[in-house]
């Protein structure tokens, strides 16, 4: 069979215009008054994207078929990774309590994490893809929320909010693309939700109890699933202040610093505050590259990882962060496409889980920085310095331009 | 999964429909922040990364009425250190400690200071010595906060000369910053602390300047110049004063190091205060910046009180320089005339009741008028012009001078004199009980100026330009200006060129003739005065003016425990003739004096 052609080359385009931008905001980054060891990073950065094209180029080498078949060893051995994580992981940087990192003898060679994203998006593609069907009950899910509670428990005991919260984004995404109806979604989301609401305003939780169990009603699942989501909701409705307690205190003064970032402005709201007035100061046009004096006199923090966008929005201004977004939002269509025009289910939601990754990731990290979302820490695709993550993505990009030769029809991002 | 192709294509469009939407909504939130809400974040940027270093004004120069200078600026230094915090500034001052001396306590202070106003930096020299300067200078490099101004400092050419006009400048204190006079200072900066200083503070201080440095996060200054427009320091104009810088000088050697006392020299028409000494004095130069503690506590324990202005703030019993007070209020009263003489002549004393009241000469006047009794300060005779005017009168007209006032001179800190105040029975009956006085002899007493009367030099200066004149006094003042008249007393030109007569009398005949001037019309009178502080020695007055046909200036000198007027007397013909460029004559005879 003759291939019509070798690469999505626009989709590959998008990709090199986000990380050249990314990799000249690292550079940016590193120009502070007083120099930093992030002055060099935009080096490394360098070297991660030719490491991570290079793996995009072997990554569309493999045909859907053959990552249909890699998808179990893949996945269990990254499960096997993770667990091991949690006797031999180290810490790094701000998050050195933490044991996310995979090193041997001393040196750090990446966060497994990153890349367990893309075998989960694999593996869940293969459980949703050998039903016919769309999962209509509870009971369908157990397959899927199997291969992303494993992982999932592994990474929130590292312990690792941010990525566990992308595991979650996948999840629900693919169980939307596999054809789920609404209804399902949220009754899934229920539990969480009720969580959520239980530490902010009980009143609220009684009020979307009270939803929720209309919804049940009209949704008639079996009587056993019924009873267990609701249980479930009451139960995390009154487990939520006993979690609460179970949190790290420097977690709780994240969630904390979201829901008020001006209580503490010196310590974690600080972060917040700083990263608007950085945003907020670039106005239309911004400072000028390198010239940002809110991260150029170090107020902002993680300038070069979790807040790099706000370098962006002070140094390149609306006009900036318009152009970023923008090229973010062309990728994802076209992504989005690549899933609408695969020729097998597989393929399908194995698109749409991988731009589901960098979706969450881009809405969180983005939201985070204008405080409409919690301090995640998760970085943002093709920006943030960080090896293992720029691997991913490309790794993804190279997956994504090999699903959109193999499908059918016209690539064209708008066509929908 | 569903895969039908339909089922698939309306789940991109719903996808791309979200992600349209979301992205949209994340536009719309940059949008309302860099564009809507950007004055306000823009202005907390600029507040993170600029901080203020002041840059202090050049204090108004004071000028003498010739244009001398009595107070200058010259170059200094202030060091000062930018911290984020108290605590980050206590650890920079104690590694700061390692290469220039700074004692726990200075670093206290520091701190102390710092914690009003932590936008400033924290002063931590007012006035650095060169040698501090230099080695900071060479250390910088490990002070990244450190901020060294060239800051002009208050100098005072003449030093202990000017000390009791000019005061002196120092760094505002706690209690000056929450008082209202203060209102708009910040920590650091320098006011007048007393004297001209103080007075005109609002005048000398200038507009102060800001200088804006750029820091990072931690509070190091990263940029000290072109962060922004500076705002330059406005100079305060000169204050030009009455005094007479060569007169003040030439007082001050008369006084040398020896006399105690305050001496003042006014115009008698328009109040200018031509000089004003109190002695001894102390170094101002010495006060600027931070005061040498070995200095301070050896002024502070100086039994003759170097910062105590004896000649605005010392009071002390006028003696016989208040008869002619007496002799005013006699003759606004209408009670004597000049030539009227008292029914018991003078015999060295005078009997009131079972009590000998003495006179200073032992023999006796004899018989006098009120211009003899003047001249040869007869007590005697004032005893019972006393008695004549009555407790009630002396007391109102006592008042009506004046003698109970400040004379509101142009100086801060000035004393009220002590006087008793109207209703006289009710005075008395506070201060004394009811049965712990007599009309009769607090009469004899506040006659001849003593009992309850106790006066500054200045006031009793500024009576005498009522003397001087045509009983109307100016209001002292130090710095020029149109002059403030008021009315003590009524007599007409034919009394006072007879008290101004008298007055003359004193010095070419009287007790003061060892002062005389030749081709001088000096006219003055001594006074010994009694003090309860020490009764075997009498402070010393001279209160008098020159011409005395054509007065030009009044001048008042109080030598503390100084014994006999005639000493004070002679201090004050030496400041007269020298001021009126005319040589003094000493004679060899003196009289004794009450």
């Amino acid at each position: 069979m003759k291939r019509p052609r070798v690469a999505d080359y626009p989709l590959v385009a998008l990709a090199l215009l986000l990380s050249a931008f990314g990799i000249a905001m690292v550079y940016s980054a590193g120009q502070t008054d007083v120099p930093t060891i992030v002055a060099g990073m935009w080096k490394r950065q360098l070297i991660w994207l030719g490491v991570g094209v290079l793996a995009a180029y072997f990554a569309s080498r493999a045909s859907s078929r053959l990552l249909d078949w890699m998808a179990t060893p893949v996945f269990v051995g990254t499960c096997i990774v993770l667990l091991l994580l949690l006797f031999i992981g180290t810490g790094s940087g701000p998050a050195a309590r933490t044991r996310s990192w995979l090193a041997i003898g001393g040196v750090k060679l990446g966060q497994p994490a990153e890349l367990a994203k893309i075998a989960v998006v694999l593996m869940l593609a293969k459980v949703f893809a050998a039903r016919k069907e769309a999962p209509k009950s509870l009971l369908d899910l157990w397959q899927p929320a199997l291969v992303v509670g494993v992982p999932w428990l592994f990474i929130m005991a590292q312990p690792d909010l941010g990525t566990g919260l992308v595991f979650i984004g996948i999840f629900f995404a693919m169980l939307f693309w596999s054809g789920a109806s609404w209804q399902l979604l949220v009754l899934v989301a229920s539990p969480a939700l009720s969580l959520v609401l239980a530490f902010g305003t009980p009143q609220l939780w009684g009020a979307w109890f009270l939803l929720f169990f209309a919804l049940v009603l009209w949704y008639k699942p079996y009587v056993a699933e019924g009873v267990f989501i609701v249980v479930m909701n009451v139960v995390m409705g009154v487990v939520a202040p006993v979690a609460w307690e179970k949190l790290d205190p420097f977690q709780q003064r994240r969630f904390l610093a979201f829901l008020d970032p001006s209580a503490d402005p010196q310590r974690a709201g600080y972060q917040l505050l700083q990263s608007q007035v950085a945003i907020g100061s670039g106005g239309w046009l911004g400072k000028g590259f390198t010239e940002g004096t809110q991260k150029r006199l170090a107020f902002l923090p993680e300038r070069h990882t979790d807040f790099i966008f706000p370098v962006v929005g002070e140094e390149l201004g609306f006009l900036g962060v318009t152009i970023a977004l923008a090229l973010f939002l062309v990728l994802f269509l076209r992504s989005v496409r690549v899933a609408a025009r695969a020729t097998h289910p597989f393929a399908s939601l194995v698109a749409f889980g991988l731009v589901s990754i960098w979706f969450v990731h881009v809405l969180v990290n983005v939201g985070m920085t204008m405080n409409l979302m919690p301090i995640a820490g998760i970085p943002l695709p093709f920006f943030s310095y960080g090896g293992s993550f720029m691997l991913a993505c490309w790794i993804a990009v190279g997956i994504e331009g090999r699903l959109s030769v193999e499908g059918r029809g016209k690539a064209d991002m708008l066509a929908i | 999964m569903n895969f039908q192709p339909n089922e698939v294509q309306r789940r991109a469009r719903i996808a791309s429909a979200l992600l349209f939407l979301t992205f949209l909504f994340l536009a719309g939130s940059f949008f309302r922040t860099q564009i809507l809400q950007h004055a306000r974040y823009v202005l907390r940027s600029e507040f993170n990364r600029l901080r203020e270093v002041p840059i202090p004004a050049a204090r108004g120069i004071v000028y003498d009425r010739h244009g001398a200078i009595i107070a200058e600026n010259i170059p200094g230094y202030t060091v000062s250190l930018f911290s984020p915090g108290p605590d980050s500034l206590r650890e920079a001052l104690r590694r700061l400690a390692g290469t220039i001396a700074l004692p726990d306590d200075q670093i206290d202070a520091v701190v102390r200071r710092f914690r009003r106003n932590q936008n400033r930096p924290a002063v931590i020299f007012d006035d650095a010595p060169f040698t501090v300067v230099s080695v900071l200078e060479e250390h910088r490099v490990e002070f990244p906060g450190l901020i060294i101004q060239p800051t002009p400092k208050r100098f005072y050419p003449d030093g202990p000369v000017v000390a009791a006009l000019s005061g002196y400048t120092g760094e505002i204190n706690e209690s000056e910053l929450d008082s209202r006079t203060f209102a708009g200072y910040k920590p650091g900066q320098q006011v007048g602390k007393s004297g001209v200083e103080r007075e005109y503070e609002s005048r000398l201080h200038g507009r102060e300047g800001v200088r804006f440095v750029e820091v990072d996060s931690r509070g190091r200054v990263v940029r000290e110049a072109g962060a922004r427009q500076d705002l330059p320091p406005v100079s305060a104009p000169p204050l030009h004063t009455n005094v007479d810088l060569d007169l003040q000088r030439f007082i001050v050697g008369l006084f040398g190091d020896s006399l105690v006392g305050g001496a003042v020299a006014l115009e008698p028409g328009s109040g200018a205060v031509l000089a004003l000494h109190s002695a001894p004095s102390f170094d101002p130069n010495r006060f600027i910046g931070s005061i040498p503690v070995d200095y301070w506590r050896a002024l502070n324990s100086d039994p003759r009180k170097p910062l105590y202005n004896k000649a605005l703030q010392g009071k002390y019993p006028p003696g016989s320089t208040w008869k002619l007070a007496t002799a005013v209020i006699a003759l606004e009263t209408k009670v004597a005339t000049l030539d009227d003489r008292m029914s018991v002549p003078c015999m060295g004393g005078y009997q009131y009741g079972n009590r000998w009241f003495r006179c200073h000469k032992k023999e006796g006047h004899g018989s006098l008028t009120l211009a003899q009794a003047i001249e040869q300060s007869c007590d005697a005779y004032f005893y019972q012009l006393g008695l004549k005017i009555g407790l009630t009168n002396l007391v109102a007209g006592g008042v009506s001078l004046g003698a109970g006032a400040r004379t509101e001179i142009d100086l801060p800190s000035e004393m009220r004199s002590d006087f008793p105040t109207v209703p006289a029975t009710a005075y008395f009956n506070r201060v004394a009980g009811p049965r712990g006085w007599s009309q009769g002899g607090e009469a004899l007493n506040l006659a001849i100026g003593q009992g309850r009367n106790a006066q500054t030099v200045l006031n009793m200066a500024r009576f005498y330009t009522a003397l001087a004149t045509d009983g109307a006094a100016a209001r002292p003042r130090v710095a020029r200006g149109p002059p403030v008249r008021e009315r003590l007393f009524r007599l007409d030109s034919a009394q006072l060129a007879g008290l101004r007569a008298a007055l003359a009398g004193v010095v070419s005949r009287g007790t003061a003739a060892a002062s005389r001037i030749e081709g001088l019309l000096l006219a003055g009178k001594t006074g010994t005065a009694q003090n309860a502080q020490d009764p075997a020695r009498d402070h010393a007055w001279f209160v008098g003016f020159a011409p005395a046909n054509d007065p030009k200036i009044v001048v008042a000198v109080m030598l503390e425990f100084g014994g006999h007027g005639t000493r004070a007397a002679r201090i004050a013909s030496k400041i007269i003739a020298h001021y009126l460029k005319a040589a003094p004559r000493q004679l060899l005879s003196t009289e004794g004096d009450g």
